[in-house]
């Protein structure tokens, strides 16, 4: 599903026409590249802990498996619930169930991206319950009745002066365009949101398999809060964030901080192992963990496509996207923006709904040259390519693929390969170009919109070369 | 215990460690002779920076042998998602360079599709091996005079301010980012100058540039400003489809008068060698 309306092409139009939104996302993604490069001033060692962190995930995928039913295991014997959801409907009849049972009003939840992936939000709100997100971010976000444009700071679209508007608005606070101010007020707020929700629900970075142990990084304390104040925490993730071992997590841990916000470690860094026990002061009485598929198992059928699941969404991929830079995470529609969004959202809703975001990147691999993780972003992104032209879209493994097998396209590139298959047939049509070369079009939009032809050569470098072999030839003979 | 009726029983991959670590970089000694893979685009616009390449490679003391039936590295096709008539075109390519000399290409993204992709390209097909071996065989042009060639230039012409376009192919995929600073250094005349944001992509990204024009537009004009702010005398590119680009988009733009002036890195090396005037050899 969509998370606004029209279509990539409309929303990237206007998003770009947008000096505010593209000047925020400028200054912001700069800051945001300058500090992961200098997080990793020893660029020999980066390259060691992103192979390193790429083994970590490539093995945890490799048995996945067996290491989902260990994490299962393992929580159920610490009393953890644990669901799986095969779709997003599912987790949500799931979260409305624990909530029904537990007859909650109100949930508190810390920064949960799967929990956006499935509309939770919109879907608690239809059966009466209310979610009050506590990341300073989301909390901006939900205020503003938007979607977040970035998977780690979801309000980055918006700059001081436009928050400050806002809580003004919202929650009738002094306008001071403060952020000290402003976050001091904002954390009032939530205090109270705290103590009076009946479940906390938080994502999860990794789940341990051999310990049984769902990690949350974080920064604000909110999600320390979300997972212990109320009585009830939902924790719910991807099935692909699990782990094998605990020591797997200070690799990734290291590799996440620094590639998202350049920072060392996080303040926070949670490991939740399972209920409250006896003679325990805090933490909750229950604990479940939701596991959700959406689109992964299919993924992970095929050996190339399958690299999309190393993700540990750092989100510097979109940092340094000069497409997401210039366009922001709104434009996209969907609910992971930027490069990651590109080649996870076909699998989660289908090509024939997204078949824009693959093709919306110059491949330029800015992206993959910085993930943590090393996952070939734009080789996925020609693979999806290539299967929305996939002639036999019954082999694939994604939902919508072959949706451009039919119309002229595929015609033209067979043409295009009839003329560049044989030398001969090159020459025929190039020998052409160049002697018509006068009739070049002098306009070819959309490219002479912004830009001038180059001039099309009198004689081809084929022409040329010929010419000079044949001198050369004659030179040697005489 | 729950069924978990979608996790699959077994499953497909080993594990990649190999894949995943980059191959050091390795240059064969100089050869006697090489094969220039002219590329489409040097064909039809930019035959000059052909032969520009052809003749500093003679210039070098190695042979060049240009066989007549090459096409295009298959690249369109392959970035738009026509894996098989890409490959058929790739194919075509393959055959007709028989001995084993290296393969220069005057173009890091036609080299980095021929280096990089032709072995994806022909992943679990018959010719595998034959890619693979081919692409080992491939090198961009510049890097090749600068790192098996061993080239030295005599700068003859008059003082002046450059300012390099930098593809992200050759940054990327071919790894040749200090090549043309070297080559370029060698000219004492030439005074080089970095613009800001050096390594972002300028935009063209082949079809992308006119399937998403607003974005690539919005990603052009940035690199126009960038470079004329260095108030260099021109720019120089080693890719044909940045130079397209980027030259294409200063000449629209008004306020980027300075940046009028934009060439093939190798057509102006040759030039200031004293080895091509007004497009002709020397
Ligand atoms: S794809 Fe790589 S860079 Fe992007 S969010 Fe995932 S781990 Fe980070």
């Amino acid at each position: 599903m969509s998370t606004t309306t029209g279509s990539f092409q409309q929303r990237s139009d206007v998003a770009i026409q947008d000096k505010k939104l593209r000047a925020n996302f400028l200054s912001a993604m700069d800051g945001l590249m300058e500090k992961r490069d200098l997080a990793f001033d020893d660029k020999t060692q980066l390259e060691a802990l992103r192979i390193l962190g790429a083994q970590v995930r490539q093995n945890a995928l490799v048995k996945l498996p067996e290491l989902l039913v260990e994490l299962e295991t393992k929580l159920t014997q610490r009393g953890v619930q644990v669901h799986w959801a095969q779709t997003p409907d599912e987790a949500v009849d799931i979260i409305q169930s624990i909530t029904l049972k537990e007859k909650a009003q109100k949930i508190i939840k810390g920064k949960s991206m799967v929990s956006e992936e499935i509309h939770l939000n919109d879907k608690m709100e239809q059966v009466g319950v209310t979610c009050l997100e506590s990341d300073l971010g989301e909390y901006i976000v939900q205020l503003a009745k938007e979607t977040p444009s970035h998977i780690v700071m979801p309000a980055i679209h918006k700059n001081t002066a436009e928050i400050a508007d806002l809580l003004h608005e919202k929650t009738g606070i002094e306008r001071k365009e403060d952020a000290l101010y402003m976050t001091e007020q904002a954390r009032q707020q939530l205090r109270k949101n705290f103590m009076e929700a009946d479940i906390g629900l938080s994502g999860v970075n990794f789940a341990v398999a051999e310990t049984g142990t769902l990690c949350l990084v974080e920064n604000e304390g909110n999600g320390r809060l979300t997972t212990t104040v109320p009585k009830t925490h939902i924790a719910i993730m991807g099935i692909e964030k699990v782990v094998e071992k605990l020591e797997d997590t200070a690799p990734l841990l290291s590799l996440l901080t620094r590639s998202a916000t350049g920072q060392p470690i996080t303040t926070y860094f949670n490991m939740i192992s399972g209920p409250r026990k006896e003679n325990e002061l805090d933490g909750p009485e229950t604990v479940h963990l939701v596991l959700l598929d959406h689109g992964r198992t299919q993924m992970y059928q095929d050996d190339e496509l399958l690299d999309t699941l190393r993700c540990i969404r750092c989100a510097a991929c979109m940092n340094h996207c000069p497409v997401y830079t210039r366009i922001g995470g709104h434009a996209y529609g969907f609910t992971y923006p930027g490069p990651i969004g590109k080649i996870l959202m076909p699998h989660l809703e289908g090509l024939d709904d997204t078949q824009s975001l693959p093709t919306a990147s110059s491949l330029c691999g800015a992206c993959a040259e910085v993930c943590p993780v090393k996952i070939p972003i734009p080789d996925l992104l020609v693979r999806l390519r290539e299967e929305a032209n996939h002639p036999n879209p019954q082999d694939s493994y994604i939902k919508g693929a072959g949706i451009k097998r039919h119309g002229m396209e595929p015609v033209l590139w067979s043409m295009w390969r009839w003329w560049h298959q044989r030398g001969t047939r090159y020459h025929i049509m190039t020998s052409m170009l160049t002697k018509l070369h006068f009739l070049q079009p002098s306009k070819l939009a959309p490219w002479t919109n912004k830009r001038t032809l180059p001039k099309m050569a009198k004689k081809s470098f084929h022409q040329q070369m010929k010419a000079r072999t044949d001198r050369l030839k004659k030179g040697a003979l005489r | 215990m729950p069924v978990h009726h979608f996790i699959p029983e077994e499953p497909l991959v080993e594990s990649l460690t190999d894949a995943l670590s980059t191959p050091l970089k390795l240059y064969p000694t100089k050869p006697e002779k090489v094969y220039v893979f002219g590329t489409c685009l040097v064909d039809l616009f930019y035959p000059e920076a052909g032969m520009s390449g052809v003749v500093l490679l003679e210039h070098a003391g190695v042979e060049v042998l240009f066989p007549q039936d090459q096409t295009c590295c298959g690249q369109p096709a392959y970035t738009s998602g026509y894996k098989e008539e890409a490959r058929l075109v790739a194919l075509a390519q393959m055959s007709i360079f028989g001995e084993d000399y290296p393969i220069v290409v005057p173009s890091g993204s036609c080299g980095g599709m021929m280096k990089t992709h032709y072995p994806r390209l022909f992943e679990g097909t018959e010719h595998h091996q034959q890619a693979l071996d081919f692409s080992e065989r491939i090198y961009e042009l510049t890097d090749f005079l600068v790192h098996v060639c061993d080239l030295s230039l005599e700068d003859k012409g008059e003082r002046t301010k450059i300012a390099l376009h930098t593809s992200c192919s050759s940054r990327r995929e071919m790894k040749t980012t200090d090549s043309g600073k070297l080559l370029l250094g060698q000219l004492k005349n030439v005074a080089l100058v970095e613009p800001k944001k050096v390594t972002e992509c300028c935009g063209f990204g082949g079809a992308f540039s006119v399937r998403h024009s607003e974005i690539s537009s919005a990603m052009v004009k940035d690199k126009v400003m960038h470079l004329s702010n260095t108030k260099a005398d021109a720019f120089l590119s080693s890719d044909c489809g940045c130079l397209m680009n980027i030259k294409g988009a200063a000449e629209k733009d008004k306020s980027a008068l300075t940046l009028r002036r934009g060439e093939h890195l190798l057509s102006f090396v040759a030039r200031r060698a004293g080895l091509i005037a007004d497009g002709v050899e020397v």
